[in-house]
């Protein structure tokens, strides 16, 4: 049988480093194969050369054994090739169908609404193809990138860790989708570092290190702790086990209640839950449910937010950020670029923008702020030139290991985490949960917003899951199950007991 | 409408290009510039002797370079701080021109009696003016969220009806024969001449004092600091916790100073008194040298002089050459217009659209 798609010996370089180093596989048609790597190891480069957005500096492709070269995207995709990016290429001011439409041959856009709203339903992606962009939450952004990918009818399909925003009977639900479409010949290449998906669902799986082909196994027949090793080459740093018990409130919000401003949209109804010292509380939930409104009003970017905050007791509501940085709540956002940290800036001043002890008299302390993110860099290991590096040339994984870093090393007497390690390797997620758990010990409170379920199982000490704007009772993560905190998810959790 | 080019952003930042661009622009635009001057029947290396050497050759042509830089500075890294910041003044013109009305009053208060103190109070009087009219553009953008570059444009044509109204009325000389412009101001209130048989005053060394500063708070100030990342990332600075609307009114009553102070230095020096045109335009030049400047402080001060050298230039083509004036202007198009055509290029690569291949 003729591969769908062939490389052989793949080179690629960026000034000194060589994302891809001769990297050699085929995939057969209606065969679904996982290219697994840590971030850096050149798994996303890779994929935008087959996708045309790269061009090699070596190699051969060829589609369905005919050799070309791919010049762009819109060749790509003329050859039957969709993608779904992990960074999300949508036009803000625009619909969700407007967008989807822009992507295809020219059609009437009530017709794109109708066929968006059909593979909607048929894979579980819940969207509203009226709503605009800018409206949305990652969730629901990357749900609209799948859906655009399954627009054009693909025979080559790529993913880039398409399930991390999936609540997990979505995730199962797509699954089977893309065995669905395996069946009808379609390619599926899945890009992940979940090893269990990929033992799920792969029946090969490239593993790559540092730009070169580790191997290519059967991943059905690897453990995940032996695809962890081929990946990373060691061992992963185990998470430390958690077992202080909570102390004194830290954070309590009474009865917190927003609408939009046009006042359609009720984004948080009538919250209230109480975090303690030394605690580690999670809150599950697919994102656009209310999460990005919840972590304006706790970190202080809204103010005057119907309801009560108390921080240690202290009426918070009316103050800004900067003023609730200075009681001890450090904040680290969902987006790295453009709100964690700034992509053209150097990384020493991204340090500057929330450590405030770097600002005073007027002047910014340069010097010091070097030292500093030198000592971050350092202590957390984070594969960067140094501190003048700008945050934008950052792989992902390491951006977020920097903006964590810069936040738990100032000691925040709350920490409020929204997305960990959402898009980051496996490596990099230990050593940011590590953290999180040792700042848990050092009697911090800590509330972290998630969509991932493994990573709330394994860190919190409770969780809540918010669903369209309302928040659960709180469970521990042994007393309950997956599959429960899957339908918890859709709202539907015991409402007579008491809120805690 | 389906152009068969597409522009594509490249992927790796060009740092040295950043800087080569405004040099690629100039070197276009006087090939364009020669081109445009064959095809009207003049020989371009004639021309740009008079317009590109000439001035250079003597002091005095070096004189009148800086003081028509000197505007140009002090209006130049105004917008460039304000742009970097994402704020898009474009009415230093308007600015301009009301610290030119503040800055003139006070100096046509001074009698033969007055002392030279009088100097500093125009300064701060300009400068005050230029604050008030960029004021009311960051009130109403505050207050109403009005978009600034409406507003600051809009507010150019009623500051010059303002000084309209003003030399043919109140402010108007009642000895000047009914000209509409104010009496000559008094030597004492004139801006002291650095530069002994030229007509270069303190300006200039005030407008590279105050790039200087700029460049200093830009870089290594906290406001500077703070103007830059809610320039780039808006997210990002109100995450950090500064305040939009501090940066919002610093940023237009600094530029709004600066241009008062470019008024006031402008009437108060070579012009002497309060005219309908005391300013060729040097406000909305200013844009363009803020971009050729890089919007850095101090790459405004060498586009500034060259600006400054296309205004020279142009004049003396059109007195020597008999060139018509809209030349100056031409030039000045033709450099914005190339530069952003660089910028734009640098950033991106033109591909052709690929023709639908049937798979």
């Amino acid at each position: 049988m003729t591969p769908r798609l062939s490389l052989e010996n793949i080179t690629r370089r960026f000034g000194e480093t060589v994302a891809n180093d001769a990297i050699s596989f085929d995939v057969m048609p209606g065969e679904i194969f996982a290219v697994l790597g840590e971030n850096g190891a050149g798994k996303s480069t890779l994929m935008k050369i087959v996708y045309g957005v790269v061009r090699p500096d070596a190699g051969r492709i060829a589609i369905d054994g005919r050799a070309l070269e791919i010049d762009s995207p819109a060749q790509a995709r003329s050859l039957g090739i969709a993608m779904v990016f992990q960074h999300f290429a949508l036009f803000e001011s625009l619909t969700l169908a407007e967008n989807v439409a822009l992507g295809l041959p020219p059609a009437p856009l009530a017709q794109v609404s109708a066929r968006m709203i059909e593979l909607s339903q048929r894979y579980d992606l819940e969207i509203d193809p009226a709503k605009r962009v800018h409206d949305l939450s990652v969730g629901e952004r990357q749900r609209v990138e799948i859906l655009r990918a399954l627009m054009s009818s693909p025979r080559l399909l790529i993913l880039d860790e398409p399930t991390s925003v999936l609540k997990p009977q979505a995730i199962e639900r797509l699954f089977v989708t893309l065995e669905r479409l395996a069946a009808d010949g379609v390619s599926i290449l899945f890009i992940s570092h979940k090893l269990d998906e990929i033992r799920r669902l792969a029946q090969r799986c490239a593993v790559l290190r540092a730009g070169r082909l580790i191997a290519i196994v059967d991943p059905r027949l690897e453990s995940e702790s032996s695809l962890a090793r081929l990946m990373i080459g060691a061992d992963p740093p185990a998470i430390a086990l958690h077992d202080s018990p909570a102390g004194a409130s830290a954070l309590s919000v009474r009865g917190l209640d927003t609408t939009d401003a046009a006042e359609r949209e009720r984004w948080l109804h009538d919250l209230s839950f109480e975090l303690h010292c030394g605690e580690i509380v999670g809150i599950a939930g697919v994102s656009g449910n209310g999460q990005a409104a919840l972590m304006a009003a706790l970190s202080g970017e809204w103010t005057g937010v119907k309801g009560a905050i108390r921080l240690f007791g202290e009426d918070v509501n009316a103050l800004p950020t900067l003023e609730r940085r200075r009681r001890g709540l450090r904040y680290v956002p969902e987006e790295r670029l453009g709100h964690g940290a700034v992509a053209g800036l150097p990384l020493r001043d991204n340090a500057v923008l929330t450590r405030d002890e770097l600002r005073s008299g007027g002047l910014v302390h340069v010097g010091q702020a070097r030292r500093l993110t030198r000592q971050l860099i350092e202590r957390f290991a984070i594969k960067v030139s140094g501190p003048d590096a700008a945050a934008g040339g950052l792989s992902g994984g390491n951006l977020q290991k920097f903006i964590v870093a810069r936040e738990v090393e100032a000691r925040p007497r709350v920490l409020l985490v929204n997305q960990p390690t959402w898009g980051v390797d496996v490596g990099a997620a230990a050593a940011i949960r590590n953290e999180v758990i040792a700042l848990r010990k050092a009697g911090s409170a800590i509330l972290v917003i998630s969509e991932d379920l493994d990573e709330l199982f394994e860190l919190c000490d409770r969780l809540f899951v918010m669903s369209k704007g309302r928040l659960s009772p709180s469970v521990r993560p042994g007393e309950i199950g997956v599959q429960e905190i899957g339908r918890w998810m859709s709202g539907l959790w015991p409402r007579a007991e008491v809120v805690a | 409408m389906k152009v068969p080019y597409a522009l594509v952003p490249r992927s790796e930042r060009a740092g040295v290009m950043l800087w080569a661009s405004p040099l690629i622009a100039v070197g276009l635009t006087l090939a364009a510039g020669a081109l445009l001057l064959a095809w009207m029947g003049h020989a371009p290396g004639r021309v740009f002797e008079v317009i590109f050497w000439e001035p250079l050759a003597t002091r005095r042509g070096w004189s009148e370079l800086g003081l028509k830089a000197t505007p140009l500075i002090l209006c130049g890294v105004g917008l460039a701080m304000c742009f970097r910041a994402n704020i898009w003044n474009i009415g230093a013109e308007g600015q301009l021109v009301v610290g030119a009305i503040a800055g003139g009053a006070v100096a046509l208060l001074a009698t033969r009696e007055t002392t030279r103190a009088v100097v500093p109070l125009i300064i701060v009087a300009a400068a005050a003016g230029g604050a008030a009219w960029a004021a009311i553009i960051a009130w109403l953008r505050d207050r109403f969220n009005a978009n600034e570059i409406l507003v600051s444009l809009m507010l150019v044509y009623v500051a010059q009806l303002l000084l309209d109204w003003l030399v043919h009325g109140a402010l108007k000389d009642p000895e000047g024969y009914g000209f509409p412009q104010s009496k000559l101001f008094e030597s004492v209130a004139r801006m002291p001449i650095v530069l002994p048989g030229t007509r270069l005053n303190i300006g200039l060394p005030l407008a590279l004092a105050i790039a200087a500063v700029l460049w200093i708070a830009l870089e290594r100030m906290v406001i500077g600091f703070q103007l830059r990342v809610a320039g780039l990332a808006p997210l990002a600075a109100r995450y950090a916790g500064f305040s939009e609307r501090r940066l919002l009114w610093f940023a237009l009553l600094v530029s709004g100073a600066l241009a008062g102070v470019a008024g006031g230095i402008e009437a108060a020096g070579p012009v002497g008194q309060l005219t309908p045109a005391i300013s060729p335009g040097y406000g909305f030049a200013a844009i363009i040298v803020a971009f050729v400047g890089r919007l850095h402080p101090l790459g405004v001060v060498p586009a500034s002089l060259l600006m400054a050298l296309f205004y020279i230039g142009g004049e003396l083509a059109q007195s020597r050459l008999g060139l018509p004036g809209a030349l100056t202007g031409i030039y000045q198009g033709m450099l914005l217009f190339f530069l952003l055509a660089c910028d734009t290029l640098i950033t991106h690569r033109v591909v052709r659209r690929v023709r639908t291949v049937t798979a």
